[in-house]
């Protein structure tokens, strides 16, 4: 058999991208399984509080837990749409901290929504 | 005590039930008295597939309610004296499996029984979630393809998180690799996940590897699970997969290809 397969390697093996692609998307979801249940909501309340100073959608945060050896990492990933990051903005938003915090615009309406749809049940 | 083992997926399809029974009469084969319940409420099979169809008179819901004991349930195997068929009900009711009743059922199967099957559903529905709980272990039944080994993986994740012995901080559910239609021919081609990819993908132990056979339809055809087809290499891997289970040692058969003579070519059959 060995000798035949490598006489006549086999063509067309999709065996091999199958094998790959399902390493991939299982190293991927097995992270996600162990991660903690605080997640979604660490995640959902980052994205409220820095949506309040820079501009970000929904699909640009990722929050994931790491380990390596003794040592836990909490990695937060926030991509921002275009090249520039106006830092006055920030400062802005540090200063304004102590003020009486504005619910951010982008949550009112799902939350609202939210409790409309809970309503006719 | 008895043994609960459960058969599971995630994925339907792949041979969850075909297992149950061949795995239950190869072990009632063997000298232990088993009894194989049907968990899939509303889509009974099991019956069929062992071929005890006509002779469903109770069924589990009708036990976990209390309309009927567990002996008037209980289907007596003609074939072999070891073998019990627990059949589910056609219910409608999904929820109809109530952790309470089916834990009281389980205890009273493990003081009678030395091993109790679960055959789970497919999903990872209340169904599934109920056949897995009790598990003292697992038998995960996975086809050599994509979505078949993503689901397994997934429901192994499952066993190690929401069984009971998890709950429990118990020691976990003992866990194994059955890898049914597989074809040598399309492996050597190169064209299916061998069996060596799928371990290492999955990371558990392999119980054993179940021919692609025409046996098997014929023997849900009849009614017979497979392992009492004498002639059929799927009935034989799952005997041999039954001998590992009870701790022997056995190769792995079917994994490399036969030499056919020339008259087995032109007469015999799969």
């Amino acid at each position: 058999m060995s000798l035949l397969s490598y006489l006549f390697p086999p063509r067309g093996g999709t065996a091999v991208i199958a094998k790959e692609r399902l390493k991939i998307v299982l190293a991927h979801e097995r992270a996600s399984r162990d991660a903690p249940d605080f997640l979604p909501v660490l995640q959902r309340e980052l994205l409220d509080v820095v949506g309040r100073y820079v501009q970000i959608s929904d699909d640009t945060i990722r929050v994931n837990v790491g380990k390596s050896g003794e040592t836990s990492t909490l990695e937060i990933n926030i991509e921002i749409a275009g090249s520039k990051l106006s830092l006055t903005g920030a400062k802005d938003g540090k200063k304004s901290a102590g003020d009486p915090v504005q619910p951010p615009q982008k949550s009112t309406p799902a939350a609202s929504a939210a409790q409309e749809s809970a309503k006719p049940h | 005590m008895g043994k609960v083992i459960v058969v599971t997926s995630g994925k339907g399809g792949v041979g969850k039930t075909t297992t149950s029974a061949a795995f239950a009469a190869g072990l009632a084969m063997r000298g232990n008295k088993t009894v194989v319940i049907d968990f899939d409420v509303g889509l009974r099979n099991l019956d069929l597939v062992m071929g005890c169809e006509r002779r469903v008179v109770f069924d589990f819901i009708n036990v976990i309610n209390g309309d009927a004991n567990l002996n008037q349930a209980l289907i007596k195997d003609k074939r072999n004296d070891n073998l019990f068929i627990f059949p589910t009900s056609q219910t409608r009711d999904k929820d109809a499996l109530k952790r309470e009743g089916v834990e009281r059922v389980m205890e009273e199967l493990k003081n009678q029984f030395d091993y109790i099957i679960c055959d789970s559903p497919a999903g990872i529905e209340h169904g599934a979630i109920t056949a897995l709980y009790f598990a003292d272990s697992a038998i995960i039944v996975t086809n050599p393809e994509v979505s078949s080994v993503r689901d397994s993986d997934r429901i192994i994740g499952i066993l190690a998180s929401r069984s009971r012995r998890a709950e429990r901080n118990e020691s976990p559910v003992d866990i194994h690799l059955l890898l049914t239609r597989y074809s040598l021919d399309r492996v050597s081609k190169g064209e299916m996940l061998t069996v060596e990819d799928v371990k290492e993908i999955l990371s558990i132990p392999l119980l054993g590897v179940i021919p692609e056979s025409e046996s098997v339809l014929r023997a849900s055809n009849t009614g017979t699970p497979v392992v009492f087809d004498g002639e059929s290499p799927a009935g034989h891997a799952y005997l041999d997969a039954v001998a590992r289970f009870l701790g022997e040692q056995r190769e792995m058969r079917f994994l490399k290809p036969e030499r056919k003579s020339l008259f087995r070519t032109l007469f015999g059959r799969a």
